[in-house]
This record gives C-alpha cells, structure tokens and sequence, in this order.
C-alpha cells in the first residue's frame, strides 16, 4: 500500500478547514482586543497592584516620594 | 405530524462534504444583514458612547445570534422547507447539511453570541439576545408558525429586538426610546408580510402553515394590510418625539407614512380581478414601499444622532 502524506480527507476538507483556521483566528484578535480595550478603560492601573515581596517604587504614594 | 417524519428528505446527501458556504447559508445571510442595520442604529442613536472596538463585537454578537436562530429555524422546519419550492433549496432540504450539523451549530452560536456579548458588553444585552433566539425558535417556529394564521403578528417580535439589544449594550437599560423602536419593527412586520404574501403563489398550505391569504382569503389579508399600517402610524410619529428624533426624522416619517398608508389604502381598494389585471403591480409596489419605509426611518434616526454632534439635532435647538 503506498503511503500518503496528504490523505484524501486533507484535500476533500481544506476549505473547511481553512474557514474554521480563519474562525479560530478572528476568535482570538475579538478576544485580545477586548482585554486590550477593558483594561485601558479602567481608571487606574495602580489599585489594582499590591505587595509582592520586593520595592515597588510605582506603588509608593506621590507625597512619599516627595519627601 | 412529528418533525421527524420530515427526515426521510432532509438526510445528508451520501458522500457530500458540506463547506463553509452551506453552513454560512444556514445562518440566513439576508435576515442578518437587516438585523445588523436596526441594532447598529439602535447601539449609535443611545446617548451613552460606546468604544468603537466593543461596538464593533457588540454588533458581531448579535448578528452571530441572528444566525444562530436562523440555523436552529432551518432544524426545526427542515420538514416545512422541503415541502415549499422557496426554500427546497436551502442546505437542510437539499442534503447539503444534516439537520443534526445544523443543531450543533444553532445551538453553538448561540451560546458563543450569548455570553460573549455578556462579557464584552453587559448582561441585560445579553438575556435580550438570549430572550430572542428563544422566541424565535420555540415561540415563533416550534409553537406559533404551525398554529395560527397570526404567526407573523406576535412572531414578528424577534425581529423587532435588534435594535433594542443595541440600545442596551450602549445604555444597559431599557426607555421609550428603545421601546418605540421595537416597536416600528413589530407594527411594520405585519403589513410588510403582507402585502408579500398577496403576490407570492406560497405553497405554505401544501406544508401545513396557516398562513392569513390561504386561511382567512385575500380580502381579509387586504383589510389588515390596511389596519395595521393605520396602527403604525402613530408609532412612528411617537417615536420622532423622543429624545432620539426631530424635525428630520419627523419630515422623513410623514412623508413615508403617508406614502405607506397611500399604498395600503390602495390594497385594500382592489380585489383578486384587479391584481390579476394588472401582475399584482399594486402589492409589489407597496412591498418595496414597506422595504423603503423601515430604511427611512433607521437612516432618519442616524441622521438626527450624527447632526445632534454639531449640536443640530433633536428639538431642542
């Protein structure tokens, strides 16, 4: 039996497949897009940041820095 | 009559492999593209600005559900399109897509539509889309379509939510405004139906929906052309006098008003001699009006937004 790197199915299905490749991609730019949009549209970055074991000089109060 | 007496036609053609194009048929191409205008205008007319970005999927979302229901529509009356030389041709009937595929995808799509429109947006957008897909599929095509002549009067609903959705996505409430729109939508369905249905030869009595001309006669369908143009009228008027109309929309309204109810007036007027007499050039008229009409209306509302951002629009200048 000779062997073939492409089945039958491969080409009887390529525009399918192609459409749900293209599918797949337009899902992930709507996804990407909108984290990008929703997290530009909060107020500020900085509440949402907290103390992780090492200086922060971003989360040290204006006043603060000041002195 | 079980629907699945219906499968005996409706079985996948041996060997056919369905392509992008069968399954995109399934989502009714033509319904969504209307759908699309009335919540772009709804979503652009609201006072509340919404990212261009998150408009733009808002707007997806809810044509992707138009498309979903459309699938799911084609499922449940894949029986009904068999029998009508209209539709033999869509995918189901034609053994290009088993009704099986058409379920997954319907169902799919809609979940897709659903809660992504929910995250991007918020969720009382979210159950109107919901709330529609289920009206058109089970109050519309599984219980209305098969058992009543007035299936288009309360099934005409699900076309009249768009640009409610899209109002809720900019506002995340319901107003008059909203409402009114819906509405238009709604009053519009039956007269424009209608008047379709008086020069299109149907063969819905071949497969068992009553329709009004088969059921009730083409008199009857005449008068409530008639009547329900007349109901429209002060619809479409209120809704110029809201906070999304004005003198523009208001010019635009009388103007399609009258030459609606002028068409309809004249429907009512003849009988099945003079349509024959002449190829139902009166009805045929009056359908593209009624086409014109919703156009004018939606294009009139867009107008009054974008001249109310040069301070122009509205009443209160």
């Amino acid at each position: 039996m000779v062997i073939r790197v492409e089945h039958e199915l491969h080409t009887r299905r390529k525009g399918r497949n192609a459409g749900v490749g293209l599918l797949l991609v337009g899902f992930i730019a709507i996804v990407f897009g909108l984290t990008v949009v929703k997290v530009l549209q909060l107020d500020n970055i900085r509440q949402f940041e907290t103390f992780d074991h090492a200086p922060r000089p971003q989360l040290v109060p204006e006043t603060e820095v000041g002195q | 009559m079980t629907d699945f007496s219906a499968n005996d036609h409706t079985t996948q053609k041996a060997g056919h492999e369905a392509g992008m194009g069968d399954y995109f048929a399934l989502l009714k191409p033509r319904v969504m593209s209307l759908v699309v205008f009335t919540a772009l205008v709804g979503l652009l007319v609201a006072p509340v600005p919404v990212h261009p970005f998150i408009g733009f999927v808002a707007i997806l979302c809810i044509a992707v559900g138009a498309g979903a229901s459309g699938a799911l529509n084609m499922w449940w009356d894949a029986d009904i399109d068999a029998v009508m030389k209209r539709t033999v041709g869509r995918p189901i009937p034609s053994g290009r897509v088993a009704p099986g595929e058409a379920l997954g995808i319907g169902a799919a799509l809609s979940g897709f539509a659903i809660v992504l429109l929910g995250l991007a947006t918020n969720f009382l957008a979210a159950g109107l889309l919901a709330f529609t897909i289920f009206f058109y599929l089970v109050v519309y095509s599984m219980w209305l379509k098969r058992a009543t002549p007035q299936n288009i009067v309360i099934g005409g609903a699900a076309g009249a939510f768009p640009p409610m959705i899209g109002w809720a996505v900019a506002t995340g409430g319901v107003s008059i405004e909203s409402l009114l729109m819906f509405a238009l939508i709604f009053m519009w369905t039956p007269p424009h139906f209608w008047a379709l249905a008086l020069f299109v030869k149907s063969d819905y009595g071949r497969a068992g929906v009553p329709m009004l001309t088969e059921t009730h006669g083409r008199d009857v369908t005449r008068r409530h052309v008639l009547v329900y143009t007349l109901l429209l009228v002060p619809v479409a008027l209120g809704l110029g006098l809201t906070s999304i109309g004005g003198p523009f929309y208001m010019a635009v309204a009388v103007v399609m008003n009258v030459w609606f109810l002028k068409g309809a007036y004249d429907i009512w007027q003849r009988d099945d001699a003079a349509c024959e007499a002449d190829k139902h050039a009166v009805e045929i008229k009056v359908f593209k009006v009624s086409l014109y009409y919703l156009f004018a209306h939606f294009g009139a509302l867009l107008v009054e937004a974008a001249l109310r951002l040069y301070g122009l629009g509205g009443w209160s200048w």
